[in-house]
């Protein structure tokens, strides 16, 4: 779950980028440490469920917590509900008024934010534990009767709409709009989460309440805590926090969608780079061929400094800075992207080098030494990604709540990644890789095409 | 594409969108999360920093070298990072990639990354590794070979990096000429990943030269952190590092050094890829390396409450009660060697235009200098930092972050731990002095970024 490509802040960004020091790295990622967690079922009287991981060397306590229901759930013309949702939350509660709401929240040193996906609405808290009476009081209030007072409405509707304005000339912007309505079609997938500057004008507060009462219901809540509680408080806060939710949400069903394929879609702009992205078919999160797709990813384009598409583009030709692969899982779609950006006038060079490099690992595979070093790359590398800090443990743990892998996957994972073969890797290489993928190519005319 | 790395506090919004990314923070130092920091040196004169933390069976290894862009010879730009991604390639011990393929094994991660002051290369391991990172880690200290074969293929990966990070991006072309202009003699006006036309140029001699002069161990400095006791690091250091030879003593970073400011600068920028415009103002400030006692301490507290984040006065009079912003912000880096940037910054939202903005944080900032701060907002700003500590040391790597920065600009250990009971210290008068003293509008340089100009705006 969780799209990889829909993480955003409310606020411009543009200015993050003009103003705050870049660190340069010498690989375009990074990521952080840590492992080994015993995770508890905790269920509270109400009958609401949580994975807690308890630990008290920091005194602290981070929560996450998700409904399924993100912004494929906007109603038609009202494109972007959902996000503009998620910058209300602590814009008033209860009887507290956006200035007496935030006041408190900072008083109480604790930080709150929400976010959405195309297929749920999530939120976070960070508290210091001493103060966790006041936080969690202020949760409930957030999650339970957010007010949705006009003003703020109209504030953070605006702020995204500066955004949309500011990014309308923005040639990336423009082409990920256009490519995502040639693989998606007509599907919510297709629709850009934050809106349009006019299908938020049409957004009312009684809009977002409807939104609200449809989809913040107890049946598919999933919630994760780490930190220092134990389970009976945390029964406590759960009923505390949740409690008063209704019991069913209202979803409308949303179908699931291939990603249209074996299309080329050029967006011309005199740039001095050009982006470049190709996208093959995925394998849903819960076929059995999943883990099979992750190791053979892995060794295409994942992120290390030894793939294969590293090696060839980056490493071999110095045609790019970065060039990666991705399987991207979203509750009704998947696919394998890989994306690049090189100089503009070796474009179709490096187009023909990653669509070798494709076309190798479909009909050979990998070889034995690299899916051995795949799995043990995967293996090692789940905890360093994935429980770097209590925030990032919870969020993994609300992740296999949604994909409802069960409270021992962490531990069934090594065992089912152990068990795959290289006969298993070699058949989902064929299967996606084969498929003539959809390519999109952003800079300057490109000579050759489809390389 | 890529991760940026944020330095920020504050901004609470823009910290959850980042995720987990590393933050090399100026204002987030901390204290250890269980048992002491120690820090002690081999006998090379490489200075060593353990801080354990037991949570997790994870250790995050780095080492910094004290030098970054701003030390490098003049025309020259860009060497110290391009030679961060030499230290990739291969020693006479190690083939090119046999590092990178130990890490990717174990599946550990790494990366390391160039800033003014410094370069750190780091890796993130199950304890058990620990030894074999250091010992890769050492060896590239001194035996990296370097041929014309693997340099001319990465100078071209440092190329499109640029093109990625700054010609792809407008905001990014403006803030290199601001500084360019800002900073009149230091070399903070010459950005990290160096000039497009010396890039193209760099080469081996270069790199040697390079390589030659700034990495050794009495010029590095080791941090630990995580599930290892100091005893264990000091062993195995020894067994790796303290076999490097000491490399010839470096003088002290002394830089050029800015003259005195006299003028009102202006930087303006129009490109069709901008629909909305946005400014900025900066000063030369000093850095927690340059000030005068609690006045470093007084500028992260004032950057705080001016415009830190949705409680500042910036966001809060311009974007909440005029209504006429769609972001405004401060911003201080302080942890640099030498004198560094204060900005404030902002963009229009609705029928309000960029000048009214600038005005408005012009009022904000008149007022500081007139009237203070007050005991309310200080306190609370104070809140702020002490628990963003607390919230630091939630994770090792943000720790090792703090204390190798620190350390590599000029700070010690114990100006890590003794930083929040100084900026406790703080009083709102010193925050009105600092204000009065360094935010003069006649010493300033504004950057403008607009939308090209035949659009009839």
């Amino acid at each position: 779950m969780n799209g990889p490509m829909t993480m955003r802040i409310r606020l411009g960004t543009s200015l993050t980028t003009l103003l705050l020091a870049l660190v340069f790295l010498v690989l375009p990622a990074v990521v952080a440490a840590r492992a080994e967690v015993k995770i508890q079922e905790v269920k509270s009287e109400k009958g609401i469920t949580a994975w807690l991981v308890e630990d008290y060397s920091v005194p602290i306590i981070a929560v996450r917590f998700a409904f399924e229901g993100g912004s494929s759930q906007d109603p038609d013309g009202k494109e972007g509900l959902a996000n503009l949702m998620t910058g209300l939350f602590d814009e008033g509660a209860g009887d507290l008024d956006s200035e007496a709401f935030q006041s408190r929240l900072d008083d109480a040193g604790a930080e709150m934010g929400f976010s959405e996906s195309n297929d749920d609405l999530g939120g976070s808290m960070r508290m210091l534990s001493d103060q966790q009476d006041e936080a969690f009081e202020l949760l409930r209030l957030a999650v339970e009767s957010p007010r949705f007072d006009q003003a703020p409405i109209d504030r953070i509707r605006s702020q995204i709409v500066a955004g949309i304005v500011a990014n309308a000339r923005d040639p990336e912007t423009e082409a990920s709009r256009k490519w995502a309505e040639a693989i998606y079609g007509t599907h919510p997938y297709a629709r850009p989460d934050q809106g349009t500057e006019k299908s938020l004008a049409t957004i009312t507060a009684d809009d977002l309440r409807a939104f609200h009462k449809a989809v913040f219901a107890r049946d598919q809540l999933k919630i994760a805590v780490v930190g220092a509680i134990d389970a009976e408080s945390l029964k406590k806060r759960l009923d505390q926090v949740f409690g008063n939710l209704p019991e069913k949400a209202q979803i409308r069903k949303v179908e699931p969608v291939e990603p249209k394929l074996g299309q080329t879609l050029q967006v011309e702009y005199p740039l001095p780079q050009t982006s470049l992205q190709l996208v093959y078919p995925g394998v849903p999160r819960d076929a059995p061929d999943f883990l099979a797709a992750a190791l053979m990813e892995q060794i295409l384009g994942g992120g290390s400094f030894s793939s294969r598409l590293f090696d060839e583009v980056r490493e071999k030709r110095g045609l790019a800075y970065s060039v990666t692969s991705m399987l991207i899982n979203q509750e009704h779609s998947s696919s394998l992207v890989i994306s690049t950006a090189t100089r503009s006038d070796r474009a179709a060079e490096t187009l023909a080098v990653v669509r070798d490099v494709v076309r190798k690992m479909a009909e050979e595979g990998p070889t034995a030494a690299e899916l051995e070093a795949a799995k043990k790359y995967m293996l090692g590398a789940y905890a360093i990604n994935n429980l770097d800090s209590s925030g990032a443990i919870a969020s993994t743990l609300v992740n296999i709540q949604t994909d409802d892998l069960g409270i021992d996957y962490i531990q069934r994972r090594v065992d089912l990644i152990g068990a795959v073969t290289l006969d298993e890797v070699k058949a989902v290489a064929r299967k996606l890789l084969s498929a003539e993928p959809a390519v999109m190519i952003l800079g300057p005319k490109m000579d050759g095409g489809k390389g | 594409m890529g991760l940026e790395l944020i330095r920020a506090k504050g901004l609470p919004q823009a910290l959850l969108a980042l995720a987990f990314g590393l933050i090399g923070a100026g204002a987030l130092h901390a204290a250890p999360s269980d048992g002491t920091v120690s820090s002690f040196n081999l006998e090379n004169g490489m200075q060593v920093v353990v801080i354990p933390d037991h949570r997790a069976p994870i250790v995050t290894h780095m080492v910094w070298y004290k030098v970054g862009s701003a030390d490098q010879p003049p025309g020259k730009s860009g060497i110290a990072h391009f030679f961060e991604h030499l230290m990739f390639k291969g020693t006479a011990e190690h083939k090119a990639g046999e590092f990178s393929q130990k890490v990717a094994e174990i599946g550990g991660s790494e990366n390391a990354f160039t800033t003014y002051d410094y370069t750190a290369y780091h890796q993130t391991v199950a304890p058990g590794a620990l030894e074999t990172m250091m010992s890769f880690e050492a060896d590239r200290m001194r035996n990296l070979v370097l041929t014309d074969a693997v340099i001319g293929p990465e100078r071209d990966v440092i190329l499109e990096e640029r093109r990625s990070r700054i010609e792809n991006n407008p905001g990014a072309l403006l803030n290199e000429e601001v500084d360019a202009t800002l900073f009149q003699n230091e070399p903070y006006r010459i950005p990290v990943i160096g000039w497009m036309n010396e890039i193209e140029k760099l080469n081996r001699v270069d790199a040697t030269a390079f390589y030659d002069r700034y990495y050794a161990p009495n010029n590095a400095i080791l941090v630990v952190a995580g599930d290892v006791e100091p005893d264990r690091v000091r062993e195995l250091a020894q067994k790796t590092y303290g076999k490097v030879a000491r490399g010839p003593d470096l003088p002290p970073r002394s830089r050029p050094e800015e003259p005195e400011q006299n003028t009102k600068r202006t930087v303006e920028m129009t490109d069709a890829r901008v629909s909305v415009p946005s400014f900025s103002k900066s000063w030369v400030v000093p850095s927690y390396q340059t000030a005068k006692p609690g006045e470093a301490e007084a500028l992260d507290l004032l950057s705080e409450i001016l415009g830190g984040g949705s409680r500042s006065r910036l966001y809060q009079q311009l974007v909440v009660k005029q209504g006429i912003a769609s972001s405004a912000g401060a911003f201080f880096e302080g942890t640099m060697v030498d004198d560094t940037s204060f900005a404030v910054y902002g963009a229009p939202r609705g029928e309000a235009g960029l000048q009214q903005v600038e005005d408005a944080v012009d009022v904000e900032i008149r007022r500081i200098i007139k009237d203070g701060v007050t005991a309310d907002e200080l306190e609370k700003a104070k809140n702020r930092f002490v628990r963003s500590m607390i919230f630091a040391r939630d994770n090792q790597a943000s720790m090792a972050n703090i204390y190798g920065s620190t350390l590599a600009t000029g700070g010690t250990v114990a100006d890590v731990e003794q930083w929040p009971d100084k900026i406790r210290a703080v009083t709102a008068e010193e925050i009105k002095a600092v204000a009065a003293k360094y935010l003069n509008p006649d010493r300033s340089v504004a950057g403008y970024l607009l939308p090209a100009k035949s659009d009839g705006e």
